[in-house]
């Protein structure tokens, strides 16, 4: 695909020096500076699609800022009835892992240290290694806030090097300037960039070219497809086809008879092909927030305040990035962990806080019976720019006040901080903690 | 219960109950339809919980009684009998089974006690007036179409019916709307309507009850109260459970100052703009109206439809104007004005509610949001 000369097949990523070891010299040390950090592949200096994931983000950005807890285990999360956001490489030792109850990680690693999340901060270094990320190619596209995949196509001359080289400098570049590491998976599509980047972590590089994708992906378990959750899995595993391999003997027509449409993605990821483009634009989905209480929550009154907070926060998100959503998502969770979601799509997109509430509070209204919840959150989604937001409501004659109060409030803010100015229905989220017996007040209509 | 009625007999009164009949229910003796036979009649009585018809019809009674079986089941089964079919109706003697002969069709249905069927109409309501036909079908056809689905707004997932002034006469006046558009149709307060409480009637009665008087030019009897609605019509009672909420006030919303006038042969102006709207995007379905000096100028404008620009003569002599409309939202309010009759739009700006009337009708009133384009 490239016009580039071929480089080699080995690249230090110490002091970047390419060597072709193809001809049976095969010294694992690099001849220039004696590193092992070597990243050896036929295809190297023609493959372009990346993906970057950061080695346990939270995690290494806390051990970054206080060096006592380098040989640490480190959890980051938050009180024993939340989960763990991210757990540090000491820990993962003891059988911990992100998405776990803190409760069971706590079991397994009773001595972790356990930070609270400071998204701000871990937000604040994940911008910076997008911007760096940017600097190598426009086109990068973020999957969170610490993974990206990126397009390499092109950017040879530009860098005087091939992308692999610019991708292994990129990484270094971030450890030096930022002080975490990443690990890089490099390969010709999306998919396969994704799979790559997780086989050799922390502080990884692997390559996963066409000569071996098909033979690699057919002793893989089907999970390893994009797209192949728990449910499809079992049904896959049901059917006999418990590999990648096992797919890939059967064909996409038949696939696509016996799945759907996702009988087609199997098929093609199965062998390796995957047409997605790396697409800069469809960032962001969804814009929401969610809290796990310290006690689980029966009456709508003590959930209103964590609601309006949550909206707070979410439409807060929405106004800084200029973009508003015409449908709201309330999420609750219940004591026996049963997920519940309801939607409402609503006539025009918004970005306000109240209406996000308002919405979300009728919502919550229908679900409160009584039963028991741990967690509530809310999320707007069906997401464009800002500039058709929330015209004039006939339905509600209020409206137009109560949008004019609430950029009223913002500007407030903007000026002298989020502490400044605030609703009444949102203290009482933070006053209930330490004194659930506080009776409910009337609501603020206003 | 044993009966004989003509297939074309029952199949009318079926049809109007088994639609208030929901496809999908978790209680099964609301899949039923009622079955009432005395004094040489049938009555029918289906319902949702939230509203129930009752229709009834003349037939030989050869013995009285009284059963619930599967409502579209039975609906089915007479609509696809030979026309000019006599059709029997029994019901067994342990009463578990209804038997349907016709000719030599024999079904057996299962049944569900009566006294599970729940109970809905019966009880007297305290205001009763008359409507025609033709002021009920304006009172609805007028503002549905812009009754809100959102069902948090639940409140407004219904027409707004009350009584109120219109400078010193009463009129009974009927509003809906959904936050983009507002309909508002009234008439002179009918007799015995005085004082009525103010009521909102849900979506789903709105539409039975417009279903229903499709086939009726006579009088309708309408019965109110805080919490009940009734229509009744020739052998036809409707009776419906009313939203427990709060109608915005609406009055605020309605535009006073708006003095930009556009007058337009309401056709003219609905074809141009169904022709227009062929190329804005389905997302927005916006179109431009840009006003200057008598002309009216129509444009869409999408990336990737296209582009299209259609020129009306209007009445117009205010300042230039530029606005933007859903263009399925400007159609349904064309809908409610004949085509010869001139259309009137009262604008203030871009950003603003438009007022559009029809000049042939004081009655009614929309109020229109623009959208940015």
């Amino acid at each position: 695909m490239t016009a580039w000369p071929d480089r080699g097949d080995t690249l230090c990523r110490e002091c970047f020096t390419w060597r072709d070891t193809s001809t049976g010299e095969s010294d694992n040390r690099c001849p220039c500076c004696g590193s092992h950090r070597l990243v050896r592949h036929p295809e190297l200096s023609h493959l372009s699609i990346a993906h970057l994931d950061c080695d346990a983000f939270y995690a290494s950005v806390e051990k970054r800022d206080d060096p006592a807890l380098l040989d640490k285990p480190v959890i980051i999360g938050g009180g024993h009835r939340g989960v763990v956001s991210a757990a540090c490489y000491v820990a993962r030792v003891y059988g911990v892992h992100s998405a776990m109850p803190m409760f069971k990680a706590l079991a397994a690693c009773p001595h972790a240290v356990v930070i609270k999340p400071n998204m701000k901060k871990y937000a604040a270094v994940g911008a910076e290694i997008r911007e760096m990320m940017r600097a190598v190619t426009p086109l990068v596209e973020p999957l969170s806030i610490d993974e990206a995949f990126m397009d390499l196509r092109g950017t040879e001359r530009l860098h005087h090097a091939p992308p692999a080289e610019t991708l292994a400098r990129l990484a270094k570049r971030v450890e030096d300037t930022l002080g975490v590491t990443v690990s890089i998976g490099l390969s010709y599509n999306k998919f396969l960039a994704k799979v790559s980047s997780d086989l050799d972590k922390p502080r990884g590089y692997h390559v996963i070219g066409e000569t071996e994708a098909v033979t690699f992906l057919a002793q893989q378990p089907v999970s390893i497809l994009w797209g192949v959750g728990k449910a499809l899995r079992r049904k896959l595993v049901a059917d006999g086809l418990r590999t990648v391999g096992d797919l890939q003997g059967v064909e996409e027509r038949e696939l696509i008879r016996r799945y759907g449409v996702i009988g087609q993605r199997l098929a093609r990821f199965s062998h390796g092909r995957d047409s997605r483009n790396v697409e800069t634009g469809s960032a962001v989905k969804s814009v929401s927030n969610e809290t796990t209480f310290d006690t689980d929550i029966t009456a709508i009154d003590a959930l209103r305040p964590y609601l309006w907070r949550l909206s707070e926060e979410v439409s807060g998100r929405l106004k800084r990035k200029g973009i508003a959503g015409a449908t709201v998502t309330l999420k609750l969770k219940t004591k026996e962990f049963r997920l519940l979601s309801r939607q409402q799509h609503l006539g025009a997109p918004t970005q306000l806080a109240d209406r996000i509430y308002r919405t979300a509070d009728a919502l919550l209204a229908g679900e409160v019976t009584g039963r028991a919840f741990r967690l509530i959150g809310v999320g707007v989604s069906d997401l464009g720019d800002a500039s058709h937001a929330d015209p004039q409501d006939l339905a509600e004659p209020d409206f137009e006040q109560r949008r004019k109060i609430e950029t009223a409030i913002d500007m407030v803010r903007a000026k002298l901080g989020e502490a400044a100015i605030t609703k009444g229905r949102g203290l009482r989220a933070g006053r209930m903690k330490q004194s659930p017996s506080d009776k409910p007040r009337v609501e603020d209509e206003n | 219960m044993k009966i004989t009625i003509d297939r074309a007999a029952l199949l009318k009164p079926l049809a109007h109950v088994q639609s208030v009949v929901e496809r999908r229910n978790t209680i099964p003796i609301l899949a039923n339809v009622l079955l009432r036979a005395a004094d040489g009649q049938l009555s029918l009585t289906a319902t949702d919980m939230d509203m129930d018809v009752v229709e009834a019809v003349a037939c030989a009674v050869d013995q009285p009684g009284e059963t619930t079986v599967p409502a579209h089941t039975l609906y089915e089964i007479v609509r696809k009998l030979p026309d000019g079919a006599e059709v029997g109706l029994t019901v067994s003697s342990d009463a578990n089974r209804m038997a349907i002969r016709a000719g030599r069709s024999n079904f057996s249905l299962p049944t569900l006690p009566v006294e599970e069927f729940p109970a809905l109409s019966g009880d007297t309501l305290a205001t009763n007036f008359v409507l025609s036909a033709a002021d009920a079908k304006t009172l609805i056809d007028r503002t549905r179409f812009a009754i809100s689905t959102e069902e948090t707004r639940y409140y407004l997932n219904g027409i707004y019916l009350h009584e109120t002034k219109a400078g010193d006469m009463s009129v009974l006046r009927a509003v809906a709307t959904d936050g983009h558009r507002l309909a508002r149709v009234q008439m002179p307060l009918p007799e015995g309507a005085a004082g009525m409480p103010a009521v909102i009637v849900p979506r789903k009665a709105v539409q039975e009850i417009r279903k229903l008087i499709d086939e009726t030019d006579g009088d309708v009897q309408v019965g109110l109260s805080e919490n009940k609605l009734r229509f009744a019509f020739g052998g036809t009672v409707l009776t419906t459970k009313l939203i427990d909420g709060t109608f915005p006030d609406y009055e605020r919303v309605i535009p006073a100052a708006n003095d930009k006038t556009l007058r337009v042969t309401c056709g003219d102006f609905k074809k141009a703009v169904d022709r227009v709207a062929t190329i804005s995007t389905e997302k927005s379905r916006s179109v431009k109206l840009a006003l200057d000096n008598g002309t009216l100028t129509l444009s869409a404008n999408s990336p990737e439809n296209g582009q299209a620009t259609e020129e009306v003569d209007v009445d117009y002599t205010a300042s230039a104007i530029e606005i933007g409309f859903n263009s399925r939202y400007l159609i349904d309010i064309a809908d409610q004005i004949d085509d010869g009759n001139k259309a009137v739009f009262l604008m203030a700006d871009a950003a603003s509610p438009t007022i559009v009337t029809d000049e042939g009708d004081d009655g009614a009133l929309y109020v229109l949001m623009p959208m940015r384009v």
